[in-house]
């Protein structure tokens, strides 16, 4: 058993409290440990990573008890990757919340950080459902702190209704997994997916019930229209580096869909046919084409870039929702831009308001550090709406050429490229707006004041550059990457390994006992 | 026994809707307890009614509970008590902040921007 696994988990779990105890007062203490944290996180996620690129499944069984008694945390391919990509998305925010100073404008940013990282990474490598939700739990409770800190009537505003969606988000989590429980007595990733194929034809009511449910549920992480309604708000108004963060938390309900319905509730499953094709792909179309309106019509910039969020779910879960291996692996690499655009341009939203003083769409003096940040925001934008040549034109293509087999393929292209059109105009409207027409506007005494204000610092550029890097380095990689992902494909779609790993590997009472 | 606990289940749960929907945060605070205690139940019976028998597997017992739905019970009391905490400190600091309780965003007031707009 190799302990390393369980590494991602532990190592936020234990720093978040160090950080409180022991430097509640000492900022740059808190910061020096974090940021090391972050630092070890990567290299183990990238240790996870190389152990499992063979297709090597990794298996940790907590207390050594077998699974299904046990809680078991698995890696393969997928859950290695998505812990990569959150310790690499992890890095650049936490230096970026450290050089503007946004951990330093509210209690305990750190410990809140650390723990939200946790729940991440425990919902990406756990192989049990009640696991699944106790993670998501841990995540969720943290981001509630995070998306209020350093206070405001409008962030408190906009963090009660986070909440109070997640938490019914959360309850129907429990009736799911309560039906799932009362119909194949079991919670088990790798034994559900034994057990569910096992019941009778006539007896699939429950079941069913119970895939719908936790579709639903993923789908409310996923932000996926019409359970959408909480995004706009909380990641509008949740402070930059916080947003850029969440950029990942859309992602965890992609990932459970893609875990859930290729290991559990397989697309050639009688008793779930016609969950994805019929409701998933409708739904997700119609989020594309909402993102990109809501990019058109944002008036703020922090707005236009929580609707982009919302479109670019949209097609990651329309190429989800074919399910085929080359539809997987094509929504796989768009996760992997989609978190490192949205984040970056949460980001350089946040340079926008230190130079300016607001976000709001409308022709004002030039702010502070104009040409540093509209390079970053061309860069940004160019692959958020997915122009050539950066990896958001890549993943496009990628998902374009999966759906050009299926039959709804005339709606898809459509749905796409002219969402695609609109999402350049409304990039291309804020751009201008926000930079070029500034140099016609002759200052006035309000806005005199803009100009003197400070420019972002050079670290607030190096983290946001670092993570436009990562964009660049996603598409000059982008056949090794894709690779990796077409891997990663086939080996969802064959969960055999999987299932046999986790079942079979002895522990404590996984044979009949002598005294029974 | 099953008609009870699903008629409770039912009533909970369909109460717990109906205050969610009043867009008021005192309401749909309680509404979401009421959901949660329905799906606290719900779990219960996720495990099989039982009555009389206890969750341990012994050599001189035929029939026993099932202890798993229990332990899950548990963890979501647990985790749902947690949140309900959360929540009510956050919709009071909105409501000393805003001075009104509405969940659902409100007309915007000059003075909200200001303030919370760093």
């Amino acid at each position: 058993m190799n302990h390393w696994l369980i590494a991602p988990v532990i190592l936020p779990a234990l720093m978040a409290p160090f950080v409180v105890l022991a430097a509640r007062n000492h900022i740059s203490i808190q910061r020096v440990f974090s940021l090391a944290g972050v630092l070890a996180l990567i290299a183990v996620a990238i240790g996870l990573v190389i152990e499992t690129m063979d297709g090597t499944v990794m298996l940790y069984q907590l207390g050594d008890w077998a699974a299904p008694f046990g809680i078991v945390l698995v890696g393969d391919r997928l859950s290695t990757m998505m812990v990569l990509l959150t310790s690499l998305l992890a890095f650049f925010v936490l230096l970026y919340a450290i050089a503007s100073g946004w951990d330093d404008r509210g209690w305990h940013f750190h410990s809140l950080f650390q723990f939200q990282l946790m729940g991440v990474m425990g919902a990406f490598l756990t192989g049990d459902l009640f696991n699944l939700f106790v993670f998501f739990e841990v995540l969720l409770i943290a981001s509630y702190g995070l998306m209020i800190h350093s206070g405001g009537n409008r962030r408190m505003r906009a963090g009660v209704q986070y909440v109070l969606f997640n938490l019914i988000g959360s309850t129907l989590f429990l009736f799911a997994l309560g039906s799932i429980y009362a119909e194949t007595g079991t919670l088990n990733m790798a034994d559900l997916a034994n057990r569910v194929g096992l019941i009778g034809a006539e007896e699939t009511v429950g079941i069913r019930v119970a895939a719908v449910l936790l579709l639903l549920v993923f789908a409310i992480k996923a932000a996926l229209v019409p359970l959408h309604f909480w995004l706009p708000s909380s990641y509008a108004e949740a402070p930059a580096p916080v947003a850029a963060l969440f950029a990942i938390m859309t992602k965890v309900g992609a990932y459970g869909i893609i875990r859930v319905y290729t290991m559990i509730f397989p697309p050639d499953l009688e008793a779930t046919a016609g969950l994805h094709d019929v409701w998933l792909l409708p739904a997700a179309l119609v989020s594309v084409a909402l993102g990109m309106v809501g990019i058109m019509a944002a008036k703020t910039l922090n707005r236009l870039v929580a609707f982009s969020v919302i479109g670019s779910m949209g097609m990651i879960l329309v190429s989800i929702a074919l399910f085929t291996p080359a539809s997987i692996a094509a929504a796989l690499y768009y996760i992997v831009h989609s978190t490192l655009a949205a984040a970056t341009l949460f980001l350089i939203s946040d340079l926008v308001r230190t130079g300016r003083g607001n976000l709001d769409l409308t022709t004002q003096q030039p702010m502070a550090g104009t040409a540093m940040t509209a390079v970053l925001f061309f860069v940004a934008a160019i692959a958020m709406a997915g122009l050539p040549p950066l990896s958001g034109f890549l993943g496009k293509l990628l998902v374009l050429d999966a759906a050009y087999d299926t039959n709804l393929v005339v709606w898809i292209w459509a749905t796409v490229l002219i969402a695609s059109l609109v999402s350049i105009v409304g990039f291309a409207r804020a751009g201008s707006v926000l930079f070029w027409k500034a140099h016609g506007v002759t200052a006035t005494d309000d806005t005199r004041d803009a100009m003197l204000r400070e420019r972002p610092n050079v670290l607030s550029y190096v983290a946001v550059g670092g993570l436009v890097t990562l964009l660049i380095g996603n598409t000059v990689f982008a056949g090794q990457l894709h690779g990796f992902t077409i891997d990663t494909a086939a080996q969802l779609f064959a969960p055999d390994p999987y299932i046999s790993t986790v079942i079979d590997t002895p522990g404590k009472l996984s044979t009949p006992q002598e005294e029974y | 026994m099953e008609f009870l606990v699903a008629s409770a289940i039912g009533t909970l749960t369909s109460g717990g809707l109906y205050l969610l929907l009043r867009l008021r945060t005192f309401p749909v605070i309680v509404g979401i307890a009421l959901l949660t205690y329905a799906v606290n139940v719900f779990l219960f019976s996720a495990g099989r009614l039982t009555v009389g028998v206890p969750p341990i597997l012994r050599d001189d017992i035929t029939g026993y509970a099932d202890p798993l739905p229990q332990a899950l019970v548990l963890t979501a009391i647990v985790i749902s008590f947690g949140m309900t905490a959360v929540v009510v400190m956050i919709a009071l600091g909105a409501f000393l902040g805003s001075d009104n309780d509405f969940v659902d965003d409100q007309p915007e007031s000059p003075d909200d921007r200001t303030e919370g707009g760093s």
